[in-house]
């Protein structure tokens, strides 16, 4: 049987090499299931669906980086007297970490490049995830079936932050050992525990001589190990779901229009990696980040002015720095209000938009699955929302940056607090009212125009005199873009007696979420779109422009 | 060159269904006209439009592997330390500059090269692929249903509560092991907090000459900062000593001092307060000599030093801790005891 076999393969000739290697592949890992449900995958096309590849190459990019930095840092905070190429600062007391990142820096031939690089891939990973979750959120591409992987890219983020922050800590220079330092405060502002904590954070008083090496391995095993699996399962589930896509003529909820991964997405993801780290390379090659030598090594007695952190810190920067300070004295115990407030208003502000697509779905009680993306316009809380929300994280951002602001600008820093106080509250519902306003418009300007054609610019002096301006009607992919979009009825609680007069009892929970509706869907929260009547009795009228 | 002289037999056929303004659907004018017929590039029609996107292709490819040439030549013949003015940057190290322009260009012209190979020569033609219900089928559901109520009841989970509740119970401690292993991360707090190296009888020694102070070393509107006598910066715990013991110390006119207990704990007007802020620990470096206010520079706390360092803005929440200072026989200042409360933070047992 088997000779038979051989005799007819060899007969037709023998396989190209690549397709030897891919049968021994199959014979052992099945790839070419893999590749027939795979490799012609369509992806739609759209530019704001490239950010999360910035992000995904970023972190790639950071994990090359990374590694090559280990093979040269030392973890430790043993003091040593400097002795390297840096003069400014030789014989100089300094922990090993930052002796070490001096060495990195001047003595490596580019070490300096590839520490930059990693600092700057940083800031682009955490500012593209930042971005990326804006476009995942206006467009509603959290909706089902991809709630499970917003919250995996929320975590991302979040461990993303404190995988930074843990990264600008390590080199133990003056900046970040503020840093540092002002965590250890807001951890002993905890009740009860805070204290306990925090010695057994820094083994045992501040700075002590072992955070370097704790943070070390949190910041290069345990948090990247964890961000890598979230990372491919944010991946398989893109893949498993399918993209998104942006309504236009052909698309649909079934469906997924776009081009193959090979060749197109193959070149072109492919290729937009080594963009992304190309344009990192450059920047790292013009721009210092974060010069530890100018700022010289920790001493828990000096500090320079301006300190900030990165920027993805900033916002609950603002928060500690606009608390007014609050402390409770009772029954020989201090409540630090005043730094343990911001503590816990911190993850406050990312849980607000982290559970907000459960909540939209909780009041919609949408069940179905959704692939078409919505323009954020057609969905005015929502985006109302976003941007209240985005307006709270920037408020606090320049409470964080309040003495720069008040440099730079001439500006009281006094005023810029109390400012950032009274917007923190203020702030989100002003935008909140205008978003939705604007929303509103535009939802008034795209009816106007599935129903009157676009405004061409063209003035007409019809015979009697009167000037009118020519309105060209909508092709039907354009109507039909315009009209695509589904509008919820706000939920009604239906009649409080049944059928036998019997009252029927109505949850608290249900009640709310019938009013949340109607703030949702109601009349003064969306434009009815132009049904096919109104653009009928609208077209046929002869004389109308 | 132009798109006139393609020859005609590569033109595309005529879009006449697309070219159309007019709505096509008389019942619905909104219905899904489906996807728009595929608009032909350049290069899909003219095999010289498509051979020059080639060679820019090839062209990009080339200039990166003359990067990475140029990136080990960079690497070999650029010493470490050389500086190098580039305008508008200024000074920068001509070797990182060097490295990281040769590998962006090269890693960049990569990525541009096989962008443009996908934009202008391979197929553009979208194609709908379609999607599938995620939630599985019921009878899927039915058959897993099934399978999990026999799993459950050979396994007798149900049944036999003794062993649930055992092994619920035995789970539910194990990890207790690892959270006990954690407790030797440091030490027990106790009242570490509450002391400094600060003591009857100890010098205070000023942190730049490293001589300890006489009242006379401090002027009017000076600010001094001093460490506790014996500490030295080559001690192996003086981090952690000097994030406790550092010292600010101003010289304010007597009448100037508005708290009374302030004036009894100086020394001819000479005041000596903890540096490290009372919000979170960063030391406080500003000093205003006509209004006696301290700032901190990191959360912008200010403290009034003529009047007890009490809080006048900012997120801290008491006022800074003073040490009662005096002279010894020999004319220089010492303190008179530790601080009598916690420096630096505040924290739950601090009361």
């Amino acid at each position: 049987m088997s000779t038979t076999e051989t005799t007819e393969s060899r007969s037709r000739g023998k396989a190209p090499a690549g397709e030897r290697v891919a049968d021994w592949a199959d014979g052992r890992l099945g790839i070419y299931g893999l590749a027939k449900a795979n490799m012609r995958k369509i992806f739609p096309d759209h530019w704001s669906f490239m950010l999360g590849e910035v992000c995904l190459y970023s972190f790639i990019i950071i994990i090359l980086t990374g590694v090559y930095l280990t093979l040269f840092f030392h973890p430790s905070m043993n003091e040593v007297e400097y002795h390297g190429s840096y003069v400014p600062l030789q014989g100089q007391l300094m922990s090993e970490a930052f002796s070490s990142t001096l060495h990195i820096s001047f003595d490596v031939r580019g070490g300096l490049l590839i520490r930059q690089i990693h600092h700057w891939a940083a800031l682009v990973f955490l500012a593209g995830m930042f971005v990326h979750m804006m476009r995942v959120f206006f467009t509603g591409a959290f909706r089902k079936p991809r709630e499970i992987n917003w919250l995996f890219g929320f975590l991302l983020f979040v461990l993303g932050m404190f995988t930074g922050f843990t990264g600008y800590s390590l080199p133990d220079d003056l900046l970040s050992g503020t840093g540092v330092r002002f965590m250890e405060g807001a951890i002993l502002s905890v009740p009860i525990v805070g204290t306990y904590l925090s010695f057994f954070l820094f083994g045992g008083e501040f700075p002590g001589g072992d955070f370097v090496a704790r943070f070390y391995s949190v910041h290069i095993l345990l948090l990247p190990g964890i961000m890598l699996g979230l990372v491919v399962g944010h991946l398989i589930l893109v893949v498993y779901h399918k993209h998104t896509q942006y309504a236009g003529p052909g698309k649909t909820n079934k469906n997924v229009i776009g081009m193959p991964l090979m060749p197109v997405y193959m070149a072109k993801a492919g290729g937009f990696f080594f963009l992304v780290f190309g344009v990192i390379a450059a920047i790292s090659a013009i721009a210092t980040i974060n010069p530890i030598w100018a700022m010289g090594p920790y001493r828990p007695d000096q500090v320079s002015t301006g300190a900030q952190p990165d920027w993805y810190m900033g916002f609950s920067e603002g928060l500690i720095r606009v608390m007014p300070g609050w402390e409770i004295n009772f029954w020989g115990h201090t409540l630090v209000l005043g730094v343990f407030i911001p503590l816990m208003i911190f993850p406050l502000v990312l849980v607000a938009i982290a559970v907000y697509p459960f909540i939209e779905s909780w009041v919609t009680g949408d069940k179905r699955e959704h692939h078409i993306l919505d323009r954020p316009r057609n969905a005015p809380t929502r985006t109302a929302f976003g941007v209240a929300w985005m307006t709270w994280y920037f408020v606090l951002l320049i409470g964080g940056g309040n003495d720069l602001w008040a440099t730079h600008f001439h500006l009281s820093i006094n005023a810029i607090t109390w400012f950032v106080r009274i917007a923190f509250f203020v702030g989100p519902v002003l935008a909140f009212v205008i978003t939705k306003r604007i929303c509103l418009g535009l939802q008034r300007r795209d009816k106007d125009k599935v129903l009157h054609g676009r405004e061409s610019g063209i003035i007409k002096r019809l015979p009697h005199g009167e000037f009118i301006e020519v309105h060209e009607p909508l092709s039907q992919e354009q109507l039909h873009t315009l009209t695509a979009h589904e509008q919820y009825k706000p939920a009604e609680i239906g009649p409080l007696v049944d059928e036998n007069g019997v009252e029927r009892k109505v949850k608290g929970s249900e009640k709310l979420r019938v009013k949340l509706s109607k703030a949702y869907y109601g009349e003064e929260s969306q434009i009815p779109k132009p049904t096919v009547e109104e653009y009928k009795e609208i077209t046929s009228g002869h004389g109308h422009h | 060159m132009s798109s006139q002289d393609i020859p005609e037999e590569n033109l595309p056929a005529e879009q006449d269904e697309h070219g159309a303004v007019s709505v096509a659907d008389e019942k619905d004018p909104f219905a899904d006209p489906g996807l728009p017929p595929h608009e032909h590039r350049i290069q899909d029609v003219d095999e010289r439009a498509a051979k020059r996107s080639e060679r820019t292709v090839a062209m990009l490819f080339t200039v990166s592997m003359l990067a990475t040439v140029g990136f080990i030549a960079a690497y070999v013949a650029i010493p470490v330390d050389k500086s190098v003015y580039i305008f508008p940057l200024g000074h920068i190290s001509a070797l990182n500059f060097a490295l990281g322009m040769t590998l962006g260009v090269s890693l960049f012209c990569i990525g541009a090269g096989a962008v443009h190979w996908a934009r202008t020569l391979m197929s553009d033609v979208e194609v709908a692929e379609e999607r599938h219900a995620v939630q599985s089928p019921p009878e899927v559901k039915a058959k897993v249903l099934a399978d999990f109520a026999d799993g459950a009841k050979e396994s007798a989970l149900g049944r036999r509560k003794l062993i649930r509740n055992t092994m619920f119970g035995a789970l539910a401690l194990f990890p207790l092991s690892g959270v006990v292993l954690l407790r030797d991360l440091g030490p027990l707090p106790e009242n570490k907090l509450r002391h400094t190296l600060w003591s009857k009888g100890k010098l205070l020694v000023n942190m730049n000459t490293n001589e300890p102070l006489r009242p006379s070393d401090v002027a009017v509107g000076s600010l001094t900062f001093a460490k506790p006598e014996g500490l030295e910066e080559h001690d192996h715990d003086f981090q952690t000593e000097i994030a406790k013991a550092a010292l600010m110390i101003v010289r304010i006119q007597p009448d100037n001092i508005k708290d009374k207990r302030e004036l009894e704990w100086s020394h001819e007007g000479i005041v000596a307060y903890s540096k490290i802020c009372t919000h979170v620990g960063c030391p406080i470096s500003l000093y205003e000599q006509q209004t006696h206010h301290a700032l901190c520079p990191c959360h912008q706390s200010t403290f009034d030093l003529s009047d007890g360092a009490r809080v006048i803005f900012g997120p801290a929440g008491h006022a800074l801790p003073q040490l009662r200072i005096g002279v010894n026989d020999e004319g220089y200042l010492e303190a008179l005891g530790d601080f009598e409360e916690p420096v630096g933070p505040a924290f739950w047992e601090r009361g």
